[in-house]
């Protein structure tokens, strides 16, 4: 039996003739979906197997489809004659294209057993009969070229018996360590500086075995960690033996993985004998080399062996984490090319040099994506940051930096400094910080799907996304200050309590029914929403926000505009706030040196001026001037004796109806002058340093916020009034109806219902709704108009439907809380920016909007 | 809504000749169903010395926004369409119900009484409510027609002087006229006076336009904008209310007004929502206080910028409503154009302009159009031989300006980058723009020369380019062009860097 070895991920091109047996070779060892054949495509294209005239497009068809299986990954079989060179030169530029190894299988059958097969064919019986003998001379041309062509692999498997005897074997590619989980060690650029490798080694944990003579030639860790190098372990420094022999004990014992830098490659490369130059500190590697010789004569052979054996990537747990000398980009990962090795090693040169010589990279880093962090060197940096979920740990050792470790999976940093500058660098170590860039517009634009922890995957239209993208882009702040957009919220349930078209009883009872007793009974505020991010300094805002000149936070709306036009007023606003937050000692006691706050902006007149004129305002002065006339001609009608009483009555109703609406929004307008006047009532805290709030219960929630309120000097503050109910108790729910039915019997707009544990699911593992609102009477009229409260008109409005309502506040909820989690756990911008401009996006879809 | 008629009598004509004309008898209260709720006439004073009628219009909100969504299946609509004014402020509505209801007085015949249609009386209009903004172009329509006419302000909200009046007028119109003529030129230019749009659509309006103004339309001086609002409204409105109602949803979201968010499109013929001639603001659009030809000369001044750069392949960064596309387009020496705008309503106003669906298809493979931002880094945008911005960065808040600089300069890095913005020092020769303000509201800032030319100098500094700064329009010695221009070339290879991010550069300390 013969067993054919194939890389589990490649591209495996059958040669032979017709009538050798491809397609059956193909079932019996690949799934039917791995195989892609030129007749099935030829039939795809044609509607004839057999149509010769029709390959043209069959090819085309197959390298597509080929294309896409290699894209994603997909081991894939080619079964077509593949006789002529062209052919296969067609085939190996789609596995360089994709970063896959090609592999070759021959079918070699003798051409009488191919001509008897075809003749039992129907389709292939009236094939000329030269057409074997000419494939069969071009496949015996072919044969010895395969290598030279490019196929990694070649596999001839020669007559029947053999073709039908063999076994595929499919092998875990080289670089593919998904099954290690560590954990893991992932240290940076060594540069033959021994002494700070073995102080960070034992300061990680590590216990050094030593020879005779005190030299360390290995080390383990008590708890099985294992320590990853990112490459250029040599070169430049004091002791690049000393460092070899330490690491290649380790890769001995198993406590250890390298993978190659450009100093290895280059260092292999000499000791293979090639012409190599000695520059970029390769000379003093080589001279510690020679006398490391004199003592140990196998020495420079071992290293040999050792580096030139060296993987470029390696991807690690579960595939959550890539280690390659110069980083990776995510198509690259678990590939195999040489342009992929070409980057693992050098990055991505643009080609071009900077004023000292040196070539200029392509920050890949920048339009990284993936969800795998990759951690790699080769680049010195003066501190390790992460950047889109990747870090470079060169925090150059040799040049008097410090050697750095990132342990895996808690993704601590652990660094030890250098003794002294072993080497100088060509240019001073710092550069550019690489913030402030902005985001890709593809992390936003077109039909996207957001994967939120708590509720799936929610999907965004293009339309939705396009018009966010308009007003993301013409209005709204800076995306690193706007980590967050409140999400709509649903009302309760239609009442149908008479005059009635929201009440309380309707809220308790939607909660009762979900299962929840505790709930929260929050006063609404009347004014706008807004969203205030308030850092303790400039310099906070800075590092944590990406923030610029000297703002020390940010204030917006829903749709992430700034509150107020004028910047001073802004930082005017976020400096009272932030007196509440240091008289409350909230800093210290959340450990954090800024807070993400959701609040309402008092009063509504402060913003929605031009609404307010526009749109409210117009409709009690129409309605003011017409309707008293309305009314005295009407009593002049009746005065004369026409039958107009109903019409009367129903008249003075409207008018009175019409002076209530004006009287509605007047209590939610008053003039003010810069800040005076200007009221802010959070009602939640949402996120601190490495913390998202958004799971606290309400109470502790508010507590936090009372304190400010209570401590804030400058009487900005306003605090939310609110009441807990139990949803089994009816004395409870009446006692929060009559809580309603005060507030807004005083001008309250009304009150939001939450479940007191944010979170909360159903029996069934739905989530609850986060909150439902329950307007007041007469605030209602603002939203339905002056005359909603009608009986007629109030019957028509009770057919309301929440469903839609209800999904997108669900919707847009699970997309906040993921923008805070993302923000909580530091991930990159774009991840929080993702889930914060689904939120914009999907307020643009169709509901009604008087829910 | 509502509106009394007033006849005053006479001894050989009894006011109350009114009810023979209108059909309707003084001493009954009738109701009439209409399209949009129940019109009831009523008299409220029924003597032969003076004689009202009154119709009262009850229009039901609901079905009035049900119809103004027709053909659009969700339960969606603008929050404007519930709560507005149009229950109480006579409008468009009004005339419907008075040619329907009214429909005999309105032709001018009389059954009953055949010599009364053609008499003329003394007739009183009022309409305590009416939908207009300002009381200038209710003269200019009813003055012409030989009314006196009374048109007072109302306030929107006394408690609120500082928000001034509201968009209605209480309205009286007084002289002497056969009814059937009041009525048609009430039918007439009720629509005319209303800003806000109409719920209705019709094919025969111009057949309906031309019956009602018989007599008076055609000598009337204001007869191309009477014509010209009348009909304009009802074209492609349904549309246009089609393509805003994403951004409409979003400005509700914000409490604000739409128009403070989709405003990326000056109100074109198809938007008829130009500011009344009678209105002071200058600011609404575009150029409006420019005088016409600037726009031409900007044209100009950045076609010979990119003739002198050589460019073939041409980035036209925030191209509006394509005026610029369509001078490129033209111009065969430009292989590639392609119009960038974040609003995807500019960009389809811009493909209507530039006929694109007509256009050949080798003309058309040179233009492509697509939706972009220059807040985010878009990779289709790289390697071009020139991006204008004309009139952009102007909109764009200072502390984003930044991310366009990046993407524009770093990432997209064209080998030449023409950027136009209005001189603010200029804008004193301007009369008609208030001390102070922008040349249109959106603009977040306006910039001196100097102030210019240091950003411009700055920008080439940072990322690798030369810039030379030009005049555009006629130069005023004392405060220089009305636009500046500011030509940056690369200084770096001669091929545009086809991956960008140059500046962005991470240069490594090893080879």
């Amino acid at each position: 039996m013969t067993r054919l070895a194939v890389p589990d991920l490649s591209l495996i091109v059958l040669i032979g003739t017709t009538g050798s047996g491809k397609s059956t070779f193909a079932a019996r060892h690949f799934a039917s979906t791995e195989v892609v054949s030129s007749d099935v495509c030829r039939g795809l294209v044609s509607d004839d197997q057999n149509d010769q005239s029709a390959s043209s497009d069959a090819f085309d068809v197959l390298h597509y489809i080929a294309g896409k299986r290699l894209a994603a990954g997909r081991l894939t079989v080619v079964d077509a004659t593949n006789v002529q060179s062209e052919a296969r030169r067609q085939l190996l530029r789609l596995a360089r294209e994709h970063d896959v190894l090609p592999v070759a299988v021959v079918l070699d059958v003798p051409e009488a057993v191919c001509a008897e097969r075809n003749a039992a064919r129907p389709d292939r019986a009236d094939m000329p009969a030269h057409v074997i003998p000419r494939q069969r001379r071009e496949l015996r041309r072919s044969l010895r070229g395969l290598e030279r062509e490019g196929f990694r692999r070649v596999h001839v498997l020669r007559g029947v018996e053999e073709v039908e005897g063999a076994e595929i074997v499919r092998e875990r590619r080289y670089n593919d360590l998904r099954h290690l989980t560590g954990p893991f060690d992932v240290i940076g650029d060594v540069h033959g500086c021994r002494a700070e490798l073995e102080v960070l080694l034992e300061q990680l944990g590590y216990r050094l075995t030593r020879d005779d003579t005190g030299r360390a030639v290995g080390a383990h860790h008590p708890e099985g960690r294992t320590a990853v190098f990112v490459g250029d372990l040599v070169d430049r420094g004091p002791d690049s033996p000393g460092v070899l022999r330490l690491v290649m004990g380790m890769v001995e014992a198993g406590s250890a993985l390298v993978v190659s830098g450009n100093h290895e490659q280059k260092l292999g490369r000499h000791l293979r004998g090639r012409k190599v130059r000695l520059a970029h500190g390769l000379a003093e590697t080589v001279e510690q080399l020679a006398r490391e010789a004199e003592a140990d004569p196998a020495f420079p052979a071992r290293v040999a062996e050792f580096v030139n054996g060296l993987i470029s990537h390696y991807v690690l747990d579960g595939g959550r984490l890539v280690v390659a000398h110069a980083g990776l980009p995510e198509k690259y990962h678990n590939r195999t090319s040489g342009r992929v090795r070409a980057h693992a090693l050098y990055g991505d040169t643009t080609g071009e040099t900077d004023e000292f010589g040196l070539p200029v990279r392509y920050p890949w880093a920048e339009d990284y994506r993936g969800r795998a962090a990759v951690v790699y060197g080769h680049t010195p940096v003066p501190d390790a940051e992460w950047l889109n979920n990747t870090i470079c740990l060169d925090t150059g050792c040799v040049f008097g930096g410090a050697l750095t470790a990132l342990r895996w999976p808690e993704r601590t940093l652990v660094d030890v400094p250098a003794e002294r500058v072993w080497y100088e660098p060509v240019r001073p170590l710092g550069g550019e910080s690489p913030s402030g860039r902005p985001l890709a517009l593809t992390d936003v634009a077109g039909r996207r799907v957001v994967e939120t922890r708590h509720l799936g995957r929610v999907a965004v239209r293009e339309d939705n996304a396009a018009a966010a993208l308009e007003v993301m882009s013409r209005f709204a702040i800076e995306p690193g200050l706007m980590p967050y957009l409140p999400p709509t919220m649903a009302p309760c349930a239609t009442s149908r309590e008479e005059g009635y078209l929201e009440h309380p009883a309707e809220a308790f009872a939607g909660y009762a029914q979900a299962g929840v007793r505790e709930v929260v009974c929050q006063e609404k505020h009347m004014g706008s929403r807004a969203v205030a991010l308030v850092c303790r300094d400039a310099a906070t805002a800075e590092k944590r926000f990406d923030a610029h000149g000297g703002v020390t936070g940010a204030l917006y709306t829903r749709t992430g505009r700034p509150f107020f036009d004028d910047p001073a007023l802004t930082g005017a606003l976020l400096d009272r706030l932030r007196a509440a937050v240091d008289a409350a000692g909230l800093w210290q006691e959340l450990d954090t040196d800024w807070l993400l706050l959701d609040a309402e902006l008092l009063p509504w007149s402060a913003k929605a001026a031009g609404l307010l004129r526009e749109q409210y305002a117009a409709v009690g002065a129409a309605a003011g001037s017409v309707l008293p006339t309305v009314v005295a001609d009407l009593e002049r009608a009746a005065a004369r004796g026409l039958p107009v009483g109903a019409l009367l009555a129903d008249q003075r109703e409207r008018a009175g109806c019409a002076a209530a609406f004006t009287e509605a929004y007047r209590r939610y307008c008053w003039p003010v002058d810069g800040l005076d006047g200007i009221r802010l009532a959070p009602f939640q805290l949402l996120a601190v340093e490495g913390r998202s709030l958004a799971g606290e219960p309400h109470d502790r929630q508010l507590a936090l916020i009372d304190r400010m309120v209570e401590a804030d000097p400058g009487g900005l503050l306003r605090r939310t009034d609110r009441l807990l109910v139990d949803t089994g108790d009816p004395a409870s729910v009446d006692a929060g109806t009559k809580w309603w039915l005060r507030l807004t019997g005083a001008g309250g707009e009304g009150m939001v219902v939450k479940p007191l544990h944010p979170l909360t699911r159903r029996p069934g593992g739905r989530l609850v709704q986060p909150g439902v609102k329950c307007r007041g009477r007469e605030y209602l009229r603002i939203v339905y108009g002056p005359e909603y409260t009608r009986p007629r008109q109030l019957e028509r409005l009770r057919e309301r439907h929440l469903g839609h309502k209800e999904s997108l506040a669900l919707r847009e909820y699970a997309l906040g809380v993921e923008a805070l989690d993302r923000l909580a756990a530091g991930e990159p911008l774009w991840r929080v920016h993702e889930a914060v401009f689904a939120v914009l996006a999907l307020e643009s879809e169709p509901v009604d909007p008087r829910l | 809504m509502y509106l009394t008629i007033t006849a005053d009598g006479s001894p050989t004509q009894p006011a109350t000749d009114l009810g023979y004309l209108l059909h309707k008898h003084p001493e009954k209260v009738q109701d009439f169903s209409t399209s949009y709720g129940t019109a009831r006439v009523f008299y409220p004073e029924a003597t032969p010395r003076r004689c009202t009628a009154a119709m009262l219009l009850e229009v039901d909100p609901v079905a009035l926004a049900r119809r103004a969504r027709r053909g659009n299946s969700g339960p969606d609509a603008s929050l404007s369409q519930y709560v507005n004014d149009r229950p109480y402020a006579a409008s468009s509505l009004l005339a419907v119900a008075l040619g329907s209801v009214f429909r005999s007085a309105l032709r001018g015949t009389c059954a009953a009484r055949p010599e009364l249609p053609g008499r003329e009386m003394e007739l009183r209009i009022e309409v305590p409510a009416l939908s207009a903004r300002g009381g200038g172009l209710v003269r200019r329509l009813f003055e012409p027609l030989g009314w006196r006419v009374r048109a007072e302000a109302v306030p929107l909200d006394e408690r609120f002087p500082e928000w001034g009046e509201a968009r209605c007028l209480r309205l009286s119109l007084e002289g002497t006229a056969t009814l059937a003529a009041a009525l048609r030129q009430l039918y007439v230019l009720l629509p005319v006076l209303d800003g806000a749009k109409h719920y209705w659509v019709s094919q025969d309006e111009v057949d309906k336009l031309l019956r009602a103004g018989e007599g008076w339309l055609e000598h009337h001086p204001e007869q191309a904008l009477i014509t010209a609002r009348y009909l304009a409204y009802r074209r492609g409105l349904a549309r246009e209310a089609m393509e805003r109602l994403e951004l409409v949803r979003l400005a509700e979201a914000d409490d604000t007004t739409v128009g403070e968010l989709d405003n990326a499109v000056p109100p074109t013929p198809e938007t008829p929502e130009a500011p009344e001639p009678e209105t002071t603001g200058t600011t609404g659009t575009g150029d409006t206080a420019a005088p016409v030809s600037l726009s031409a000369h900007r044209r100009a001044a950045i076609l010979a910028a990119l003739g002198d750069s050589g460019a073939a392949r041409v980035l036209d960064l925030g191209c509006g409503e394509g005026r610029l596309l369509a001078d490129l387009v033209a111009d065969r020496r430009f292989s590639e154009i392609v119009g960038v705008d974040v609003s995807t309503r500019a960009l389809r106003i811009a493909a209507r302009r530039l006929r694109l669906d007509r256009m050949g298809e080798r003309q058309a493979a040179r233009v492509n159009l697509f939706q972009s931002s220059l807040s985010y880094v878009d990779s289709r945008l790289a390697g071009y031989d020139a991006a204008v911005l004309s009139e952009v960065v102007e909109h764009v808040d200072p502390a984003r300006l930044r991310t366009l600089e990046h993407g524009v300069f770093a990432a997209a890095r064209p080998r030449t980058a023409i950027v136009t913005t209005p001189n603010v020092e200029y804008n004193v020769r301007w009369e008609s723009l208030p001390a102070g303000e922008h040349r249109h509201h959106d603009h977040r800032f306006e910039w001196t020369r100097a102030e210019f030319r240091r950003w411009a100098e700055d920008v080439a500094a940072r990322h690798g380019y030369t810039v030379a700064l030009r005049p555009v329009g006629e130069e005023d010695p004392e405060v220089g062009p009305p636009t500046q221009l500011a030509l940056f070339t690369a200084t770096g290879p001669e091929e545009p860097a086809d991956r960008g991010r140059i500046d962005a550069r991470r240069k490594e300390t090893a080879a």
